[in-house]
């Protein structure tokens, strides 16, 4: 190989790179290890995590320990899903595009909105990617209202990057565990680009977002609705409510909490929005004998078209998490999915009813729940925590640092993996745990 | 054309919604084990959902034989060679997607408290302390979930860098050969992109760049080596032209597998680099993503990195140290995502980095270097010397552009026409049309991970496509004839796009 291109050792091809600015040593970092050895090295951290394989979890704030079917693993496994580009060719990426398409009539179909995208990076970037649709939308205006149920860490993206494209954001508190309502009309006026809600809200309250949308409505703003698919099969979707975007953390579908990632975020729109969608859209077309195909679709939004001009400036995505998503949703189908939905309900029901019944233990708001509610302690929070770890069980979520106004707030979240047997123990603990706080006191 | 191959074409397409029947199923939920209470009692009517959605109904062994088969309608880079230019289609190891599934990291909770989640915050450190010394700047975020997040990233840390100091500056400088992700996310971050022209060497034109340097520019993003797999010789001055009017230097990670433990951005005085893990760091490209971003940036920047933070804290009394995710950064541009960033692509990261160490990331680099050089020389004989001449005739770093200009004006084939051939070769082409100065681009990126059998393969069809086409350019022009569909009219898929299933 040398030979042919004429040089004496691969070292001489680095001479193109100034003497100055070659390394000169080897980098600093331990040498190769062996495929067994680092195995052991990667299992030897991860088992100092407490994973929900060995505590019982009722984690949630947007990520939830559903159980993911063996087919999922099986189908992303694949090396033909697992390891191709972008299908920048069509001719040899149908597998590919044809999931896009599935993917997005999957999404268009929970949200009830028109249009869907291949999917973003995750949640809270898709909550800040309409935003800068919102400013283009909407001939400039620069003002965001979001309500302070919106999940804090998409209102935190949010405002990251609105400080580049130059937008600001008002927030509107919440009463009772809902967004307080009178207070949202009046932030909302005809500067304002979009305003922002989140159902069921990062407390578990199912908003009604169909009258807070009203005040979007009336001074022509986008209105933009964050939503947790897995509450879709029995919740009234953000599309026939009124929302002009629907978007939101998939990884409760086919996805693995993989501490936070890799998941993937869904994002649907209305007709008028179609060609101001962020990310690959795929859609359906024919070759030059008729048969039927896909390829993607309307990519004069994108940044390898058209660069400065672009709609948004994302390449890679979560192709292999979407899919995920859509074999995780054909195996629960159309019934399998309701069915979910309800029993998700009934059994954050019972839990919400069980430890409010606990001595010490208040529920935080009384609205409507699907699959997460909160509670207030008369303990402190941590050390409730604490003590309900012991005894193997991740109670739940803190709301001090995200909520001042609740410093002993938790937020407690029910999959299908929860037992009823699950949720006593869990009330047991901090029940126990109150009582043992109280007496050290 | 093989049997197969027929049988591919003349299969009826179907999409798992049609493939639906009513009643049909796969899952088996659990009982509820609690009253079935009706919903209508615990929630308003009103915000019920009248009708469930049309999700398919179809039984397992019909889902996973419809995927299957979708799978077969892919090409991938298990199969064959991909030599797709900046995207770096190296052997993605399985190794690492066995570790990623190990329960401690895939069942882990992102909430988890950090004193919870000792090895996952220990895994990320250690990551930041490989990627810092790999480019040679001190402090990391793992946060951006891809390339083009880093970069908008890269654009918001320089905004808070200069509002800092109390300068609002406008322009951001990008060569006419940089990545569309470039200017994109120069237009998302606020500012204004200055274009800088390329020299005959493939390099930034530094006349040009001298008449654009003033103190409004905020930042210069360059890819180095460049998209024409040419490492700019007169980097160092071009850091200095930037550094002397403030402005900050922002290294495009995507071409880093051409340099690693051989030169380090940092020490070319860049401030702010983004790493491809999906690229470099072989994360699979899983068919667009999932990828990670990370960024590696000098001590002016630090202060304003994304929030949280991974850091070691020293244990008191004698105890190891604790890993922990800071949140207290006065300074920090804020979050850009959920949570921690992209962590299942960390572990794999990081057992490659692991599994190579020192000397074997810099063996890959220059094995990647070595194969682009071997298949430049092989791709500058006979008629691909002729049809599709090297754009920049030098020693290349991993990757290089041919220009398929003669090829058009002589034999009236397209590049478009001879990637489409190419996949009846059983080959992905390279990336077409681009960077765009050169005309008709192909952009070649064989990576370490083929052997000389599979470059010389390659060259070997190039030859025969082009020989071909000397005696009847049609064929090019009509290709491709054995992949599962042939060209599509990507035209009416734009116009009238049909985008969903129609309910």
């Amino acid at each position: 190989m040398l030979a042919a291109i004429g040089v004496e050792s691969p070292q001489d091809l680095f001479e193109q790179i100034p003497e100055s600015l070659r390394l000169g040593r080897p980098l600093d970092l331990p040498p190769g290890l062996g495929e067994a050895e680092v195995y052991e090295r990667l299992s030897e951290l991860a088992a100092r995590n407490h994973d929900a394989e060995q505590e019982v979890c009722f984690l949630g704030a947007g990520m939830y320990d559903h159980y993911v079917p063996a087919i999922v693993d099986a189908i992303t496994q694949r090396s033909e899903f697992l390891t191709p580009y972008t299908p920048y060719q069509p001719e040899i990426s149908q597998g590919g595009l044809q999931v896009m398409f599935e993917f997005q009539t999957a999404m268009s179909e929970l949200t009830a909105l028109p249009v869907s995208t291949a999917g973003l990076y995750e949640g809270p970037s898709s909550v800040a990617s309409a935003g800068y649709l919102a400013i283009g939308a909407t001939k400039g205006r620069r003002r965001f209202v979001a309500s302070r149920g919106v999940h804090p860490h998409s209102r935190e993206t949010l405002r990251t990057y609105s400080a580049g494209f130059g937008a600001e954001l008002i927030e509107v508190g919440l009463d009772s565990g809902l967004t307080d309502a009178t207070a949202l009309a009046e932030a909302v006026d005809e500067e304002t680009a979009a305003v922002f809600l989140q159902c069921p809200n990062f407390l578990g309250a199912v908003e009604d977002v169909e009258a807070l949308g009203a005040a979007a409505r009336e001074h022509g703003a986008l209105l933009v609705v964050a939503a947790d698919p897995m509450t879709l099969g029995v919740l009234r979707p953000p599309g026939e409510c009124g929302a002009d975007i629907a978007l939101g953390e998939g990884q409760p579908l086919g996805n693995r909490l993989d501490f936070g990632g890799p998941s993937f975020g869904f994002f649907c729109g209305t007709e008028e929005l179609i060609r101001r969608l962020p990310g690959r859209i795929a859609g359906e077309t024919n070759d030059v004998d008729g048969r039927r195909g896909f390829c993607l679709a309307l990519q004069t939004r994108e940044q390898h078209i058209r660069r400065e001009k672009a709609t948004h400036n994302i390449c890679t995505a979560q192709a292999l998490n979407a899919l995920a998503a859509m074999v995780h949703l054909a195996w629960l189908g159309r019934q399998g999915f309701r069915e979910l939905g309800e029993l998700l309900v009934r059994r954050t029901d019972y839990a919400r009813r069980r430890l409010a019944a606990v001595e010490g233990v208040e529920l935080l708001h009384e609205a409507p729940v699907v699959r997460e509610f909160a509670i207030e302690l008369a303990a402190p929070v941590d050390r409730v925590l604490m003590r309900c770890a012991e005894r193997g069980i991740a109670a739940g979520h803190p709301l001090g640092d995200d909520y001042p106004e609740h410093p002993n707030g938790l937020l407690v979240a029910i999959t299908e993996r929860r037992t009823k047997e699950q949720i006593d123990a869990l009330a047991e603990a901090i029940g126990a745990a109150i009582s043992a706080e109280a007496v050290a006191v | 054309m093989s049997e197969r191959e027929q049988s591919m074409q003349s299969e009826e397409v179907l999409t798992i919604f049609e493939k639906s029947q009513a009643g049909r199923r796969a899952a088996v939920l659990p009982d509820a084990e609690v009253p079935e209470t009706p919903l209508e009692e615990l929630i308003p009517a009103r915000m019920l959902r009248s009708e469930p959605p049309r999700l398919p109904e179809i039984a397992e062994p019909e889902i996973i034989r419809h995927y299957n088969r979708l799978s077969r309608r892919n090409f991938d880079l298990d199969t064959g060679f991909y030599p797709l230019g900046s995207c770096t289609m190296k052997h993605n190891p399985r190794l690492n997607e066995r570790v990623a599934a190990l329960p401690g990291h895939a069942r882990l909770h992102p909430a988890q408290a950090p004193a919870r989640a000792q090895g996952a915050l220990e895994l990320m450190w250690l990551l930041q302390r490989s990627l810092a010394e790999i480019c040679g700047l001190p402090h990391v975020s793992l946060q951006p979930s891809a390339g083009s997040h880093g970069e908008l990233a890269g654009l918001l840390l320089t905004r808070a860098y200069h509002a800092d100091r109390g300068e609002e500056r406008r322009k951001v400088l990008t060569p006419d050969t940089s990545h569309g992700t470039n200017p994109a996310t120069v237009t998302m971050a606020g500012f204004e992109v200055v274009k800088v022209a390329t020299d005959e060497q493939g390099g930034v034109e530094m006349e040009d760049l001298r008449e654009k340097v003033s103190e409004d520019v905020a930042c210069l993003m360059l890819t180095n080596p460049n998209t024409l797999g040419v490492f700019d010789e007169n980097i160092a001055e071009i850091a200095a032209m930037i550094h002397e009017v403030g402005g900050t230097l922002y290294y495009d990670g995507a071409n880093l597998n051409a340099v690693m433990g051989h030169s380090r951005p940092g020490d070319m005085g860049f401030d702010i680099v983004h790493v491809n893990l999906h690229k470099s760091f072989s994360q699979p490209h899983g068919g667009g993503g999932p990828g990670a971003g990370p960024i590696a940036v000098s001590d002016r920047i630090e202060p304003f990195l994304p929030r949280p933070q991974v850091v070691r804290r020293e244990g008191g009394n004698g105890s190891g140290p604790v890993f922990d995710l800071e949140m207290e950064r006065p300074k920090s541009i804020g979050r850009l995502r959920g949570f921690q960033g992209n962590f299942g692509v960390f572990v794999r990261s990081y057992a490659y980095i692991l599994s190579l160490g020192a000397d074997g990331l810099a063996e890959a680099s220059e094995t990647a270097v070595l194969n682009a050089n071997y298949l430049k020389a092989r791709l500058a004989e006979g008629r691909a010397g002729r049809h599709l001449p090297i754009a920049f005739d030098r020693h290349c770093m991993h990757e290089f552009v041919l220009s398929g200009r003669p090829m058009k004006r002589e034999l009236g084939v397209a590049t478009l026409d001879f990637a489409k051939r190419l996949l009846d070769f059983g080959f992905h082409p390279p990336t077409v049309y681009f960077p765009l100065l050169v005309e008709e681009a192909l952009m070649v990126e064989p990576t370490e991970t083929e052997t000389k059998e599979t470059l010389d393969a390659f060259a070997d069809a190039v030859d025969q496509i082009l020989a071909e086409a000397e005696e009847d350019p049609e064929i090019a022009k009509n290709a491709p004839y054995s992949t599962p569909v042939r060209r599509l009219d990507e035209v009416k898929a734009t116009r009238r796009p049909v985008v969903r299933q129609p309910s």
